[in-house]
């Protein structure tokens, strides 16, 4: 900050950690839970401090979770991996041409395909999730990756917040690089791209973590156990009614099946700041 | 919403929207279409019988007074968890860009919630708050307070409330820090030098200049407290006590998905689908005039 | 720069290139597709079922594949049918039940499957009060009891000791249950019963168990369009008390399917009537609780007749070749055998599907030793069941439970009283009968 103030500092390091204590505490309340033994997590309330079964529980989730439906976890987390990135990596690169094309373009129907793709933005799941699968039954693609995440890519979201950006690029900056001679494609490759880094890395971390978090779909088009995401998995263990759950197993899982978005998160971290850097050359 | 300087090119503008307009055909515009034909209709869940009613299913979802008692619940619902999930969002934001240490560790951990699944959300606000197991639940009766979500209805929207925004400020929290990082700070810089304290700071410059971030939320919200939050409300209340937490996309799904009413589930959706793209249209012809572009 | 723009190229071109190339292993095998809802304990349980039976032979293979919770489950099958790729074999809840039937050109009865694979069937073996809830009006077996239970009550001993109550003997009938109740609250303690599934045990049991009518039309099984009759004397009178008990905190709701379970096991409530599937927790957690029968009303004539199960059954998809009818049968089959049939309900606490595995269960001794678990089959079979405890068949069943469940959430938050309550819930479940039925026509 420009100017050394010590109480502002104070201030804001006080409303960070009030507002962890309030996002933060579901996770926190997960790993206690995940370091106890399960009639402990059952008997309310259950305590606020971490157990001591943290070592049995974790190494029975790595060891237990190998029997889910007969599949490894790490079948599990290849898939979910998959799946994941494949939506967030399709999404942003669909999103940016078709901002790219709305934004930077004159061209006759621009408005109607504008409307066309923001219309989208407010089309509920459950109203498409039926006649999707019916599509996707149609085309053959029950237990493929294509199935898993195709529908999941069309979303007018991404597409959105680039035009956002887009819009907030200066017109010299376009006037510039058609003075230099640079074609559209140039142009974004070597200037527009460069901007949304930051954005970019945002919409990656969210868009990795929704493909991550699937359960609706993937349950609907997967027929074969070897096609489950993690998510799957993890439900396929909790019973609320008459069978038995092994909570602590289900909190440890919780909990290491967080691992692979958090660590995307901390990667994408450094993108932020090279974000920053880039955009004030 | 046009701007003045386009590339002048025939050809380029329909190719790069070509994957995007044909995903959209076929996965929004085709289900869609699907939709508003199924409201029309009164099917048997497993499809033997099918029967053109006309408007019936739209005439028996609009005499329903409980279709308008959820109206209701829905307008509180979405506009307390949008305002919510905004402004935490905004102020953790503003906060975490203007510490220089530990900033990462802060925004990790704000961002670490949005990594729990939805599917386990539910399971997680029922071992916080449920009143009979609910630890936090425990705890709030323990202060002699009548926790009571289960016949309270005003608890139990609190409740929703409370769980839909919580996983909503992590999503707002990236994108706001991500227009803030975006915005010079050398603007910033000679403002200050100009004498302009930090709230003048923020309104003068900061705020305008992170507009398209905040109309990007503000619609992304809206369809958030809409459409996105039927799983939580399953989970944590199923709509109950008494109604008191139904809104309008729980009984789209509640109506669709657990009594197989596909006619009357489909033309709530259709009703549904007008009133946002109403919204949409409105906040992009209105709203948007407001914002700050370049 | 260059080179975050190359990965993203490269990643994206090797995923494309995965999609496309999913393998499908040859099979020899033809494939038995059983889509279920079980998770937990009994995910496992259904594994090894598969396991067991693939390895009894080499024709077929029965492949579970989990397809989330009940309503997900249904809808998946449904999904699947009308996309034309359903399961061969899919497992369907109680309040579920009246929607297969709605739907007899989609499944195959089971009897049938089982006769036509020139299997042994006589539903004479099964447990009558399971096997009628599952049949068609003609006396057919539509589908195959997979897991049921039955509610009974649970007692807390301790509790009772310190309310001077006798903790071997629970309450027989309501009037008792509601006497114990307040006699616990009085002696200091937080609250005296709660319930769970208020609408599958206080309505649908309660009829059944009393021998009232639920709903015209043998609650359903004759007519598309059964009227409730939920609103007797009797019912009123029972949410009634309910209801004034609530107010002091000696009656606690506790939700609409089974959350109640824990104020029951955190020893806050001393009493409560659940399913006989929910043994396990108690058991595991250690208390000290004891079981008696589900309560009645001793002035109903004809109490205590029969419970009603809850769970789920196996209904079989119609269209699927001969053959394959075939594998599903050997695999009824295979888990009608006394064995199986003794081994998932000593395992698991829902209740056995044959007569002979409740018989050699019996004979091992086993209710000496796990005291209760007898309760909810006795319960079952005592008496043959009458035109008001064969079952409840409608067609939207899980919408009838919401509105009951909406009339009595506003009565025991005080905003109305009983005869309002369960007016209501009659009025707005017939109109919603009858806008269901509708479609079947």
């Amino acid at each position: 900050m420009i100017e050394k103030r010590p109480i502002g500092a104070l201030l804001a390091h006080f409303i960070l950690i009030i507002g962890i204590l309030i996002v933060a505490f579901p996770i926190y309340y997960t790993f206690v839970a995940s370091t106890l033994t399960s009639p402990e997590i059952m008997a309310p309330p259950m305590p606020l401090l971490p157990g001591g079964h943290f070592l049995e529980n974790y190494g029975g989730a790595f060891g237990g979770i190998g029997t889910i439906g007969g599949v490894g976890v790490g079948r599990l987390l290849l898939n979910t991996t998959i799946v994941a990135l494949t939506i967030a990596i399709g999404k942003i690169i669909i999103s940016i041409l078709s901002a790219y094309a709305i934004v930077f373009f004159s061209f006759p129907g621009r408005m109607l395909f504008f409307w066309m793709i923001f219309i989208t933005l407010m089309l509920p799941v459950e109203v498409r999730i039926l006649p999707t699968y019916q599509v996707i039954v149609d085309l053959g693609l029950i237990d493929t990756y294509t199935g898993l995440t195709l529908p999941l890519i069309a979303s007018a979201t991404a597409t959105f917040l680039f035009r956002q950006f887009f819009m907030t690029i200066p017109d010299e900056l376009i006037e510039a690089a058609r003075i230099d001679g640079a074609g559209p494609v140039r142009f974004f490759k070597d200037i527009l791209l460069p901007l949304s880094y930051t954005n970019i890395a945002a919409l990656f971390v969210i868009l990795f973590i929704y493909g991550w978090t699937q359960y609706l779909w993937p349950l609907l088009i997967t027929n074969d156990n070897n096609m489950n995401t993690i998510i799957i998995g993890l439900r396929k263990m909790i019973s609320f009614v008459d069978a038995d759950t092994q909570w602590n197993l289900v909190m440890a899982i919780t909990i290491l099946a967080m691992v692979p978005p958090i660590a995307v998160v901390v990667l994408m971290q450094r993108w932020f700041v090279k974000g920053l850097v880039d955009s004030e050359k | 919403m046009s701007r003045r300087v386009v590339f002048p090119n025939r050809v380029l503008p329909y190719l790069l929207l070509a994957p995007q307009v044909a995903i959209t055909l076929v996965f929004f515009f085709w289900p869609a279409f699907q939709a508003v034909r199924q409201s029309l209709y009164r099917d048997d869940p497993f499809g033997f019988s099918s029967r053109f009613v006309g408007l019936a299913n739209f005439e028996l979802v609009l005499s329903d007074p409980n279709y308008i008692n959820s109206l209701k619940v829905t307008v509180i619902f979405s506009l307390s968890v949008a305002v919510l999930a905004l402004v935490a969002a905004l102020l953790l934001a503003v906060m975490a860009d203007r510490v220089v240490r530990g900033k990462r560790i802060y925004q990790t951990l704000l961002i670490w919630p949005y990594a729990v699944a939805p599917a386990i959300a539910g399971m997680l606000w029922l071992f916080l708050f449920s009143p009979a197991m609910g630890t936090l639940a425990v705890m709030l009766r323990d202060t002699g307070y009548d926790w009571n979500p289960l016949l309270n209805g005003d608890q139990a929207m609190a409740m929703v409330v409370g769980a839909a925004a919580w996983k909503q400020i992590s999503y707002n929290f990236l994108f706001f820090l991500a227009g803030l990082q975006a915005i010079p700070k050398s603007l910033i810089e000679a403002a200050a030098i100009d004498g302009a304290g930090p709230a003048k700071r923020f309104w003068t410059i900061v705020f305008p200049l992170l507009s398209p971030t905040s109309f990007f939320l503000l619609v992304v919200n809206t369809v958030y407290a809409f459409f996105d939050t039927f799983g939580i409300i399953h989970a944590v209340t199923g709509g109950g006590p008494a109604r008191a937490t139904e809104t309008l996309v729980y009984k789209v799904y509640n109506d669709g998905f657990v009594n197989l009413n596909l006619g009357a589930s489909s033309a709530q959706s259709v009703i549904l689908m007008a009133i946002v793209i109403t919204l949409t249209v409105i906040q992009f012809k209105y709203v948007e005039r407001r914002v700050h572009y370049a | 720069m260059q080179r975050i723009h190359a990965t993203i190229a490269v990643s994206a071109f090797a995923l494309l290139a995965m999609t496309l190339t999913t393998a499908t292993p040859a099979r020899a095998q033809t494939e038995i597709q059983w889509w279920h809802a079980m998770s937990g304990a009994n995910n496992e349980t259904v594994e090894n079922l598969a396991k067991e039976f693939n390895a009894t032979q080499t024709e077929f293979k029965v492949v579970p594949v989990y397809k989330g919770t009940y309503p997900e489950t249904l809808n998946a099958g449904i999904a699947a049918f009308r996309a034309r790729q359903p399961p061969h074999i899919i497992q369907v809840f109680d309040v579920g039940t009246g929607v297969m039937m709605g739907a007899r050109s989609a499944i195959k009865p089971v009897a049938d499957v089982l006769k036509e694979a020139g299997q042994n069937f006589d539903k004479s073996n099964y447990l009558s009060g399971i096997v009628s809830y599952y049949s068609a009006a003609d006396g057919t077996m539509l589908s195959f009891p997979f897991n049921s239970s039955s509610p009974i009550l649970y007692y807390n001993k301790a509790s009772f000791r310190k309310a001077g109550l006798d903790p071997e003997a629970p309450p027989k009938t309501w009037p008792e249950t509601f006497e114990a109740a307040k006699k616990i609250k009085a002696s200091g303690q937080s609250c005296g019963m709660t319930t769970t599934w208020p609408t599958w045990i206080h309505l649908e049991n309660f009829s059944a168990w009393n021998n009232l009518p639920y709903a015209t039309g043998e609650n359903g099984l004759t007519t598309l369009t059964p009227e409730l009759k939920i609103n007797s004397p009797l019912n009123i009178r029972h949410f009634q008390t309910l209801a004034e008990l609530q107010k002091d905190g000696t009656f606690q709701y506790g939700g609409r399917t089974s959350e109640a379970k824990s104020k029951f096991l955190s020893g806050e409530c001393a009493m409560m009537p659940e399913s006989s599937g929910g043994i396990g927790d108690m058991v595991k957690a250690g208390m000290d609780f004891g079981t008696g029968n589900l309560p009645y009303y001793p002035e109903a004539t004809g109490a205590p007749q029969n419970t009603i199960p809850g769970g789920a059954s196996l209904w079989v998809f119609a269209g699927k070749p001969a053959a394959d009818y075939k594998g599903v049968a050997q695999f009824f089959t295979f888990l009608s055998t006394t064995e199986v049939q003794s081994r998932l309900h000593q395992v698991s606490g829902y209740l056995p599907a044959t007569m002979a595995a409740y018989e050699a269960t019996k004979k091992s001794g086993f209710y000496e030793k796990n005291p209760g678990r007898e309760i909810p089959i006795q319960q079952m079979m005592g008496k043959a069941p009458t035109e008001n405890s064969k079952g409840v068949r409608l067609v939207n069943m899980p919408q009838v439970r919401d509105i009951q469940n909406e009339e009595i959430e506003a009565l025991l938050n005080g905003k109305q009283d009983a005869k309002t309550a369960l007016d209501n819930a009659v009025r707005r479940s017939n109109a919603a009968i009858l806008e269901a039925a509708k479609a079947y026509q």
